[in-house]
């Protein structure tokens, strides 16, 4: 089964109109829950029951984080989106965005009224003006519908939505930084605790969630938990969008159950360009370690499959290589990624990334020394986890996957000033 | 810090720029007004043709009751806002792993040759520029570019060249 939760639009026409959702079901689920005055613990118990896992690349449990909100403390809460999407290979919630907005605006009245909240946010990324005038289309479509707004179907539930747009800085895919942006502030992170649960938006109640967490809440709650768990496999429950990209024949994105071979997701995605052999595959966006194509091969898309094997599910976003990459020169790239990102606050992040960056850098252009192998280590290590935010980590585990598995290519730049690929 | 409390805001900017801003104030908490900063650098630099003066800063600081310094630093943090003059048409090029590895660099190249300019740089006649950019979320069309709002994906040289022609 592919594209039955988030894209379960995708094969109509125009799939993004209100009238072609409303056709698969669409904000019936909420009519239920408003209708018959659903208990708000009752959702947060299904969403849990569904294994729901947060698909921004943290993986934790969405029931769960939503049940540290107190619905009945007084005053404003909020529920936020994130739609930054930054991380580099991921491009599936731009496809939430584009072709079923409204499945992502159902979910978010459902998570309000799960929390007692009345206000929502979507922050989307700035250079992402299509998909945002898209949102912006349907929030208008679903206002004049009576789902968004005072008073939704004569229930007493108001809820109102609105997206935001960023202007291009990585570092607000964080989520307090994310919230620091709303706020019309650089998009610098805040120290936790306190977590947004507590201190959010405005200093108020806030649950955060990555796009495709909130647009998969509807179907949950239309099919049931225990249907959306048995979709994956054990602690990865249901369907999760793939983005994968590389060199192969046809990237792109796939909702597929969790749990699916890998090797399936790549014969789905065309295989390896013009005949050339796998070499190594970035499983959950760059700053998942990387894992060499034979082993990739064995492995499965849930948690637990790419946890084992020493890197991480993340965000989804499969980067596919063949042999005709030099891996020092891919680190390089993204160890300038995250120096370029960094926001600076703290020491080990600002001066480590650049230290990276600078040392594999001088392998690239063979000025490499003996000795900076190690150093590459000992930086990484001393930035991980000693940060505010996981950037300083997101900079680090690439270096340590690299050098955990190809070494040797770093050394042979090292020693002969050049790169191994295309050496006979 | 001072925050410049102008009183009549009609001084400031053209009634179509001040609907837009006040289009963004109205999305957040009256008290919140802040929150629309964002918003509102990105409409008056659109009118500006695609970069922000010191002046239309504290403009908008005015215009939101905002400390100027409060606006230059969001105007310096995120990098879509621009402090120099660009191109009529800002091209963005992503040269992030997943373009990178699907040859981002040959239509760097060839956009450096065809324009004649190189990251950073605005062709004489003012209607180009070029700027790298990081992953802009549409790798499954690597290579691709961003010129103004739109997304250009699975680039060649040729569609490169097809594209700018068909550019006012
Ligand atoms: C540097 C950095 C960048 C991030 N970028 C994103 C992003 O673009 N989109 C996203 O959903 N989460 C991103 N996250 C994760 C968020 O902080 C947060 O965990 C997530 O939005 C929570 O939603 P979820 O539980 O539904 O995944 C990022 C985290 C870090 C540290
Ligand atoms: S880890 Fe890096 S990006 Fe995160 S708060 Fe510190 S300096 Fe900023």
């Amino acid at each position: 089964m592919a594209n039955e939760v988030c894209l379960r639009t995708l094969d109509l026409e125009r799939p993004w109109l209100l009238e072609q959702y409303q056709s698969r079901g669409g904000y019936e689920m909420l009519k239920k829950i408003l209708t018959e005055k659903m208990a708000p613990e009752a959702i947060v118990e299904e969403v849990k029951k569904s294994g729901l896992r947060g698909r921004g690349g943290a993986g934790f449990p969405t029931g769960l984080k939503w049940s540290f909100i107190s619905r009945n403390a007084p005053g404003q809460k909020y529920v936020v989106c994130n739609s930054d999407e930054g991380e580099p290979g991921t491009f599936k919630d731009r496809d939430i965005l584009r072709y079923n907005p409204h499945q992502l605006i159902e979910g978010m009245i459902i998570a309000g009224y799960a929390i007692g909240a009345t206000r929502g946010y979507n922050y989307i990324r700035g250079e992402f003006w299509e998909p945002y005038e898209r949102f912006e289309q349907a929030l208008e479509d679903a206002r004049s519908a009576g789902y968004l707004g005072e008073n939704l179907l004569g229930s007493g539930f108001d809820f109102e939505l609105h997206a935001h747009l960023g202007a291009g800085a990585y570092i607000c895919g964080e989520e307090t930084a994310l919230l620091e942006s709303i706020e019309g502030k650089k998009g610098q992170p805040r120290y936790k605790p306190p977590f947004p649960a507590h201190f959010g938006l405005y200093g108020r109640p806030t649950i955060i969630n990555n796009t495709e967490s909130l647009a998969s809440i509807p179907m949950i709650m239309e099919k049931g938990g225990e249907w959306f768990a048995d979709i994956g496999v054990k602690n990865s429950g249901g369907s999760k969008l793939f983005s994968i990209s590389g060199n192969i024949n046809n990237p792109g994105v796939f909702e597929i159950p969790m749990g699916t071979p890998f090797s399936e997701l790549l014969a789905m995605a065309g295989g390896m360009k013009e005949g050339h052999k796998i070499k190594a595959v970035i499983p959950g966006g760059s700053s998942a370690p990387i894992i060499p194509g034979e082993q990739m091969m064995e492995l499965n898309m849930d948690y637990d499959s790419i946890a084992g094997a020493g890197s991480m599910l993340g965000s989804g976003a499969v980067i596919v290589l063949d042999e005709s990459n030099c891996m020092v020169k891919i680190l390089e790239r993204m160890s300038y990624f995250y120096h370029e990102e960094s926001c600076g606050q703290c020491t080990p992040c600002r001066e480590g990334t650049g230290w990276l960056y600078r040392v594999v850098h001088r392998i690239e252009t063979g000025q490499g020394r003996q000795e900076d192998l190690d150093l590459l280590d000992d930086v990484a290590s001393k930035i991980s986890g000693k940060t505010i935010c996981a950037l300083g980590d997101a900079a680090a585990m690439p270096v340590q996957g690299m050098l955990r598995h190809y070494r040797d290519e770093f050394q042979y730049h090292i020693d002969h000033k050049r790169c191994m690929i295309g050496v006979g | 810090m001072t925050t410049t409390t102008v009183k009549d805001k009609t001084e400031h900017f053209t009634p179509e720029v001040r609907a837009e801003i006040d289009r963004w104030i109205a999305k957040y908490p009256a008290e919140w007004k802040q929150s629309a900063v964002m918003g509102a650098l990105m409409i008056v630099q659109d009118e500006n043709g695609g970069w922000l003066t010191n002046q239309l800063m504290d403009q908008v600081a005015a215009y939101l009751d905002m400390p100027s310094i409060a606006v230059y630093e969001v105007a310096t943090f995120y990098s879509m806002y621009e402090l120099k003059p660009v191109g009529k048409h800002k091209i963005c090029v992503c040269t992030n792993v997943s373009c990178m590895t699907n040859k981002s660099d040959v239509i760097v190249e060839h956009l450096e040759k065809k324009l004649g300019i190189g990251f950073g740089q605005v062709t004489e006649d003012g209607r180009f520029s070029l700027k790298e950019v990081e992953c802009l979320g549409a790798c499954g069309g690597a290579p691709m570019m961003q010129i103004g709002k739109q997304y250009y994906e699975n680039l060649t040289p040729e569609i490169v060249d097809a594209i700018l022609e068909g550019l006012e």
